[in-house]
């Protein structure tokens, strides 16, 4: 008995359509967030994540309603990002069916914002997305903003021990070095962010080949996240599940029952 | 019909609309009376133990679980909504829980908490809750437990140390885990206990 390897794809999602070309032929919408959703249900995603790219209110409207069909049709987490702002807005999405929550720019301008969340709904609702490069800070890793393109003159390493203290119960840290290329997660980072936290750690951004995913296991992730390499069926689920477990890592197989 | 406990405890929708899969007439429920005649009732519950257990009191759902127990009526904690029907709970202090079976829930002893994500069980001889999903893996979201076998039927699991995954016990069964995001293997442990009520 052990705990498997989670694998999300991750879903860029502005006023409730799926943004980033989506490669598959088998849907009749792939557009269509709710679809998209479902059939990595079926693939065998242990997990799935919306991210919300909308720029306005009513964008954001539109996400809920998405998130709330995509709740009564696949029965795995779903966590939902972007955007989050105050405990009200944890609470909007929770009541419309995401089991947790994944807050960024808003942490970094308001802490407490992390102890606030936790304390109302617990540290398991709350994913710390970590948007993180190299740099000549103490660690050798800051946090940025806007997408990688601004430094939030913050140390990676001190920011994620921050959170940890604060109350967040999970990490995602996308390398903004690696995040496109396909080239490779970056593993020197998720070691140096597992070494100071104790909470699951999700790593992103990067993934190429059928080896990069175990290269960031190796390195200390507990689950991977990925968009353009299943997005465009480089490589679907259950093919980086049965490369895994062929390398003697735990992983669930999903339609077995 | 089933009813769902509705005391204020986080995503009830999704747990509802799987509990529909079964086929059975499902509501959301925070009155008593409709709760106590359900033919199965669902005790959900997210967060700390004292807040679950004092939104718990404040629908008497605490009493309400005694008297199904007492009446023999099917009851099926999920997740915290488990960990309340012991004793007692030591998260941020010390806590009074239902006492349906006396043990404590306690924090894990694992490198990385909460323990999150899918996992295997070792199921208890003679489970009916897991008829035919005995070999699959359940979706976990926790970081305390109870550590040992209680009631009828105890299902373990690993995460650090050994702990509770569930019990069967009579007409009152729990989960750890959720069921409910537990994809297809939820689902069908799901069916399993609705086909017992």
């Amino acid at each position: 008995m052990s705990l498997s390897v989670r694998i999300i794809p991750c879903l860029d999602v502005t006023d409730g359509r799926v943004v980033k070309g989506v490669n598959f032929t088998d849907l009749v919408d792939a557009g269509d967030p709710v679809e998209m959703a479902s059939l990595y249900g079926h693939e065998g995603a242990d997990e799935l994540t919306f991210l919300d790219i909308s720029a306005s209110v009513a964008g954001r409207e539109t996400t809920l309603d998405v998130v709330r069909k995509t709740a009564e049709q696949v029965f795995i987490p779903l966590t939902v990002g972007g955007g989050i702002r105050s405990v009200d807005d944890v609470d909007r999405l929770l009541r419309a069916g995401a089991d947790k929550v994944s807050i960024n720019t808003a942490a970094l301008s308001r802490p407490e914002l992390i102890a606030e969340i936790a304390d109302r709904f617990g540290s398991q609702v709350l994913v710390l997305s970590v948007d993180a490069r190299r740099a000549r800070t103490d660690s050798g890793f800051e946090v940025t903003t806007h997408g990688g393109r601004e430094s939030a003159g913050v140390d990676a390493l001190a920011w994620v021990e921050k959170a940890c203290a604060l109350g967040v119960g999970e990490i995602l840290l996308n390398s903004m070095d690696a995040d496109g290329t396909r080239a490779g997660y970056d593993i020197g980072m998720i070691s140096a962010v597992r070494a100071v936290s104790k909470v699951p750690l999700i790593a992103s951004g990067g993934a190429g080949t059928l080896e990069d995913f175990a290269s960031a296991l190796d390195a200390g992730a507990d689950a991977l996240l990925a968009a353009s390499v299943f997005h465009f069926g480089i490589h679907r689920i259950g093919d980086v599940k049965k490369y895994l477990s062929g390398h003697n890592y735990s992983v669930r197989n999903a339609h077995t029952v | 019909m089933i009813a769902i406990l509705d005391y204020g405890s986080g995503n009830l929708r999704s747990a509802q609309r799987a509990f529909e899969t079964s086929g059975k007439e499902v509501v959301l429920t925070s009155d008593y009376d409709v709760a106590l005649n359900a033919d199965g009732l669902v005790v959900p519950g997210v967060g700390a133990f004292a807040a679950c257990m004092q939104g718990l009191a404040s629908v008497r759902g605490d009493q309400l679980v005694r008297e199904r127990i007492s009446l023999k009526r099917p009851t099926l904690g999920i997740c915290v909504g488990m960990q309340i029907l012991f004793a007692r709970g030591v998260e941020h202090g010390d806590h009074e829980g239902v006492g349906v079976w006396d043990a404590t829930a306690e924090k894990l002893q694992a490198p990385i908490l909460p323990h999150m994500g899918w996992n295997t069980v070792s199921v208890g001889t003679g489970s009916s809750l897991f008829h035919g999903v005995e070999n699959e893996s359940f979706y976990f979201v926790h970081s305390y437990a109870v550590k040992k076998q209680v009631g009828a039927i105890s299902t373990m699991a690993h995460h650090g140390e050994d702990f509770l995954a569930a019990v069967e016990d009579g007409a009152i069964a729990a989960t750890q885990f959720h069921p409910e995001k537990s994809g297809d293997a939820g689902l069908h442990l799901i069916k399993n206990w609705t086909n017992s009520l």
